[in-house]
């Protein structure tokens, strides 16, 4: 297999996150011939989203960190010509830390089993969503699991629809794997939900509320598409101009995030941000509806009247709204859901902050924000595929043990694999994590928190409709700590079960994950427990799971501050903690016009019909190889199955 | 080796771009050709249709192949069996959407399927609401579609209730939406309507009351959204008044009969007519307006033979019927007496507040407060402003007369565009306030000096007024329609910018006239005077005309019997 490997390219690329497959995309578009190689069994590095049973393989993985002794080295060391020198890379990710999981949902004696054998799908301990529909291939299912996972996928609205045809696959596949001994418990946990419910529910008297126990989520599990990081698009924001114009928007499907929250006072409420959400709005009156119109009018144009801030440059946001009349309320508001800055940020900044957001509105919707269905991880694989359209070869669980640099000149001119096969390119894109402790000795990372829920209500119930999607920035509990950007996600958005909500908690780590979130976490959710719930906590939504972690920041890290890497290496970095995806396209398209100063960055795609055939050069004749993602330009339904690239180069 | 992809160069783009538009124009031109001369031969068959669906659906504005379908489809009809014509129909219908998601506002296409819908025996009017409410969606502003959904709601007797919640949805989605605000003042009054007595079109206080919260979300969240103000204008507004005669005077000198009405009429023998009882048995007379042209006006007159007049009867009784506006008057002229009327006094209800409503003052009063709320919040709006002069003249127009002339002052300011306009306004509103005060005191004679007055209105008010003042203002001319002011014996008009005097004409008993320091350049423009039998001082001092040459030779040619002419 390895001997099918191409050893000629102009550009390596390893780490499928965002900015290296922007960059992977960009590469391939203008000619070059490109070899896109990951480590891992999925696309997205610290971008990926998982299924429920991806992560808690992703989670076992990660708590095992530092298990495994280091391999010996020597194997690659004598493949390094006397004119070379060798730059090893890291072997094991170590960019999460502090995972903490706690489960709070029932576990019954079945839950445990059917966890147990939702771990046990996997062949290795390294799962991931593209090897979910492998693993369950295995269980002879696969024709099943295919024929129902395609339609539902292709008609995200009809939940009922999808929720059914799964179950239906979940039955058989609960009977298959339950034959014989334990029938009655399959029977059991495979039926409908609602026929375990009124035992329970007939001796209360709370109203109406579902029930989901530990087992529902794992069987659901494929429901689930958890983000590793959670942001999200701005309607106005570089990533969106760049999916447009390169035209890889077409590979994606989004939602518009339908409500922007505040937290005050101990209370969730909507911030009226839209000139229809301020028309609309019953909480506030109508002298706050003027006064807000006409700061945000202000501020769309502020640039144009500089004698209304002037005199307050030097002042902090927070203190110049309220010269500008706003109730306690609208201060809030602006500060910290329009503009969603720090109370210490000064003026200038927050009135930048807020015209963007206002910018934003309107493009898509009420809200200045867009989320990819099948969450985040979705965004790299798009950029991805357009690589592979334009003849990019794909390898993940491909690991690369070193840079090889020529002595003479001091350029790297080579990789050489885990196979020991040597790979010669111009360029090299490394993602930050791939480097190793010696390169990145000098380097100080930030962190960030990150939290994972899985709950069973809103945040902010709403009679119209509970598919919501809601962004909620929590403000700072005490001075000194960050506020907490919180994102809730609906099943409608194909990240989480029916009658559940995902919602992600994201701020820059002062101490581990869970110190910095679980006050927040507290503030807002209440932890599920089967018997006498408190008449107060009842309003509150509760928590069936939560998982913390701690990921590592390497966004804005100066390039000379890795030791002795060659300048034809260049570094792509992680996630950042920021809500957008602008880091990352800016770093992609800074780094793409170092490399390739005269060629245009992800230009539109040409019309089919302007695409000339002719016999000699046959387009198809190098993307049809076995072993490589061949992603054809127009399977727009297969791009929402986030297991599409399938492909993908296997060992 | 990479398979990259070779592209069309622009040139070569450009060039297959125009050989397909050649081929397009082509096919369109021969498909218009063949048409017309089809219709010319009177071959209306299904090859029309063909032909016509071509061309409209690259092209729905086409009026004149939309005719040719209508008689095609027309002629088809009696051709052809039910099933047949069903087929066609539902073809047609069919093709219509497709030509309007060509183009959503093309007036042909939505005129057709009126057309066609309207001809239907059984048409399913819940498929063209849907369709409404599609196009709707994709834009709420689409005025066509708006027409089009009420047509079909009328034709489907949907309820009220269901079509004012639909306006709902789309004001909540975006409220700057006049379509939308302008069905709600269609449907609300359906929805209540008022008991017998009370005012046509107006609301009951609780409904009002909900729709102007509703109507002040909106301009308290963008007031400088116009569609928004003009549904407030409508919520506060009342219903047009009834007809009615306001006045009727008559003299016995002149032999004269003069009416004055509610609103402008024109009467004659095709259109309006007025029967006059003299001592109860009629009398046939001409009418014609004071000055002359009878164009429609609110003042006619007739003269009245001697006979009606003489002094016999202890007095006689002179009654006008308008048969068209349902009203009537009468009038009694005593022996002895020069003249006798009857009228409608100006200070009854309302009679100047036609702007707004009657409605309780406590809604006008609480929306005045909200009104200069937001003015407080911006000073500048020109909405807000207007509103709130119009509410405080609905309210009280001589109580906030001095405040109404501050707002105008700023609202001037800040829409200097519109400065004449407001001026005009001004004028009217202090002309009104004047023509109460005069009223209140009894008195014939009306002081409107020093007004800064642009333009004259409500003349026709001022039927029995003898000495008008209008010196000192900013009058450029004395309007036809201050012929109307029949018993006028003084007038004065010093110091305005006056340069025509086409309503001092036909005045039978102005004997006095001053017009010093006015812009009167010819003497020419004096000749309407000449039909003013009593005038005997004439004061022309200050005007530019008095420099020419020949003027005094000319005023005493034209104005013999004037003793006295100040040049």
């Amino acid at each position: 297999m390895a001997d099918s490997l191409p050893t000629e390219f102009d550009v390596v690329i390893i780490g499928t996150g965002l900015p290296e497959s922007i960059l992977a995309a960009a590469c391939s578009r203008s000619g070059q011939r490109v070899l896109h190689l990951d480590s891992r069994s999925y696309y997205g590095g610290n971008w990926a989203s998982f299924s429920f049973s991806g992560l808690l393989s992703w989670l076992k993985e990660h708590q095992q960190n530092g298990d495994n002794a280091e391999e010996s080295t020597a194997s690659w060391q004598g493949l390094v010509h006397e004119t070379e020198e060798a730059i090893a890379l890291r072997k094991k990710d170590e960019t999460i830390e502090h995972i903490e999981v706690f489960c709070y949902a029932s576990q019954d004696m079945d839950d445990n089993i059917e966890e147990i054998s939702a771990l046990q799908k996997n062949p290795s301990s390294v799962t991931s969503k593209p090897l979910d529909s492998v693993c369950l291939s295995e269980e002879t299912n696969s024709l099943h699991v295919t024929s129902s996972e395609t339609p539902a996928k292709d008609t995200p609205k009809s939940d009922e629809e999808i929720s059914l045809e799964v179950t239906d696959v979940e039955d058989i596949l609960a009977e298959e794997k339950y034959c014989g001994d334990k029938t009655c418990i399959n029977t059991a946990s495979g039926g409908d939900k609602d026929e375990n419910k009124p035992i329970e529910e007939d001796n209360t008297d709370q109203p109406k509320r579902n029930r989901i126990t530990y087992s529902q989520i794992v069987k659901e599990g494929r429901r689930f598409n958890i983000d590793l990081v959670s942001k999200l698009l701005y309607s106005q924001g570089l990533l969106i101009d760049l999916l447009i114009k390169s035209n890889v928007s077409r590979y994606a499907e989004f939602k518009n995030v339908t409500r922007i929250l505040a937290f005050r006072e101990g209370k969730v409420e909507q911030v009226p941000c839209s000139r229809a959400d301020v028309f609309n709005s019953k909480e506030l009156t109508m002298v706050e509806k003027r006064i807000l119109m006409k700061f945000l009018t202000f501020c769309l144009d502020y640039e144009q009247h500089p004698d209304q801030y002037q005199a307050f440059v030097h002042c902090s946001f927070s203190d110049y709204l309220k010269t500008k009349k706003l109730t306690p309320n609208l201060q809030h508001f602006v500060l910290h859901s329009i503009a969603m800055t720090e109370s210490s940020c000064t003026t200038l900044d927050g009135l930048k902050a807020t015209k963007n957001f206002l910018r934003c509105l309107g493009r898509f919707g009420n809200t200045p924000f867009l989320f990819p269905l099948y969450g985040q991880g979705e965004i790299p694989q798009c950029f991805c595929r357009m690589c592979a359209v334009f003849g990019g070869i794909y390898c993940l669980r491909h690991k690369v043990q070193c840079l090889i640099v020529d002595k003479e000149s001091g350029r790297c001119k080579a990789i050489i694999d885990h196979l020991d096969q040597r790979i010669n390119a111009k360029y090299f894109i490394v993602e930050d994590s791939y480097l190793s402790e010696e390169t990145c000795s000098n380097v100080q990372y930030k962190q960030i928190s990150r939290a994972v829920l899985i709950t069973d209500q809103s945040i902010l119930k709403k009679a119209d409709s509970d598919q919501q999607i809601s962004i909620l920035i929590v403000p700072p509990m005490e001075s000194g700590t960050c506020a907490v950007r919180v994102t809730e996600l609906c099943s409608s958005t194909m990240t989480c079960m029916k009658d559940t909500y995902l919602v992600h908690l994201t701020c820059s780590s002062s101490k581990t994950a869970r110190e910095d979130l679980e006050s927040v976490v507290k503030k807002l959710f209440t932890p599920y427990t089967e018997t006498e719930i408190d008449k107060e906590e009842l309003t509150k939504p509760r928590l069936l799971w939560a998982l913390y972690f701690n990921m590592r920041d390497s966004s804005g890290i100066s390039r000379s501050s890795y030791n002795g890497l060659p300048s034809n290496v260049y570094v792509c970095s992680g996630p950042d903690c920021g809500l957008g995806n602008e880091h990352a396209v800016k770093q992609a398209e800074t780094l793409f016009q170092e490399i390739f100063p005269n060629e245009d960055f992800c230009p539109p795609p040409p019309n089919p019909e302007d695409i000339i055939f002719d016999g000699d050069d046959k387009q198809p004749e190098a993307l049809g190889t076995n072993n490589i993602i061949m992603a054809k330009p127009d399977s727009s339904e297969e791009n929402k199955n986030p297991e599409s690239p399938e492909n993908h180069h296997q060992n | 080796m990479h398979g990259r992809l070779k592209v069309k160069t622009s040139e070569e783009q450009a060039e297959a771009k125009r050989l397909e538009r050649e081929q397009k124009l082509k096919l369109y031109q021969s498909a218009t050709q063949t048409v017309f001369q089809k219709r010319q031969a009177g071959e209306l068959d299904e090859s029309v249709l063909e032909l016509t669906s071509q061309i409209l659906g690259a092209n729905p504005d086409f009026a004149t192949l939309w005719n040719c379908r209508r008689e095609v489809l027309q002629r088809l009809e009696a051709q052809k069996s039910p099933e047949e014509l069903a087929a066609l129909v539902k073809t047609e219908l069919g093709f219509l959407e497709s030509c309007l998601r060509v183009n959503p506002k093309s007036y042909g296409t939505w005129h057709h399927r009126c057309w066609l819908l309207g001809r239907l025996p059984e048409p399913n009017w819940a498929r063209e609401l849907e369709l409404c409410a599609r196009f709707l969606e994709v834009d709420e502003r689409n005025f066509h579609c708006w027409d089009y959904r009420r047509f079909v709601a009328a034709q489907a007797a949907v309820p009220p209730a269901e079509e004012l919640a639909f306006t709902d949805s789309l004001i909540t989605r975006n409220f700057s939406n006049y379509s939308s605000w302008h069905y709600r003042s269609c449907l609300l009054p359906q929805l209540h309507p008022q008991p017998d007595s009370g005012p046509q079109g107006r609301l009951p206080e609780d409904v009002l009351l909900k729709e102007l919260e509703l109507v002040q979300n909106a301009f308290f969240t963008d007031p400088n959204d116009q569609s928004a103000w003009f549904y407030h204008r409508w919520l506060l507004g009342r219903a047009d008044p009834q007809d009615a005669l306001r006045c009727l005077h008559v003299s016995r000198d002149e032999a004269c009969l003069t009416v004055s009405f509610s609103r402008p009429v024109l009467v004659g023998p095709r259109t309006e007519t007025l029967l006059l009882m003299v001592d109860e048995s009629p009398l046939a007379v001409e009418w014609r307006t004071p000055d002359g042209r009878n164009w429609p006006g609110h003042v006619w007159l007739c003269d009245l033979p001697a006979t009606s007049l003489n002094d016999q009867l202890p007095h006689h009784t002179f009654r006008v019927i308008w048969t068209a506006g349902n009203a009537q008057k009468e009038c009694v002229l005593l022996k002895g007496h020069q003249e006798g009327w009857c009228r409608d006094s100006a200070t009854d209800e309302q009679l100047f507040r036609c702007e707004l409503s009657v409605e309780k003052s406590t809604v006008l009063q609480s929306e005045l407060e909200s009104c200069k709320e937001l003015q407080e919040l911006e000073p500048e709006n020109k909405w807000c402003l207007l509103t709130i002069i119009l509410l405080m003249r609905a309210l009280d127009p001589l109580l906030y007369e001095k405040e109404t002339l501050q707002y105008f002052q700023t609202l001037k300011a800040v829409d200097p565009m519109r400065a004449a306009y407001l001026d005009d306004l001004r004028s009217k509103f202090l002309l009104e306030n004047s023509l109460l005060k005069m009223e209140y005191a009894e008195v014939r004679v009306l002081h409107l000096g020093h007004k800064d007055l642009t333009v004259l209105c409500h003349l026709e008010q001022l039927l029995l007024v003898t000495h008008l003042d209008l010196s000192h203002n900013r009058l450029r001319a004395l309007p036809p329609a201050l012929a109307a002011l029949r018993c006028l014996e003084v007038l004065q008009a010093n110091d305005n910018a006056i340069e025509s005097l086409d309503g001092v004409t036909n005045l039978p008993r102005l004997q006095e006239l001053s017009l010093c320091n006015n812009r009167l350049q010819q003497p020419m423009v004096l000749q309407p005077l000449a039909s003013c039998p009593r005038l005997v001082l004439l004061n022309l001092q200050g005007n530019p005309l008095c420099q020419a040459v020949g003027t005094s030779e000319y005023l005493a040619e034209l104005l013999p019997l004037v003793n006295s002419i100040l040049v």
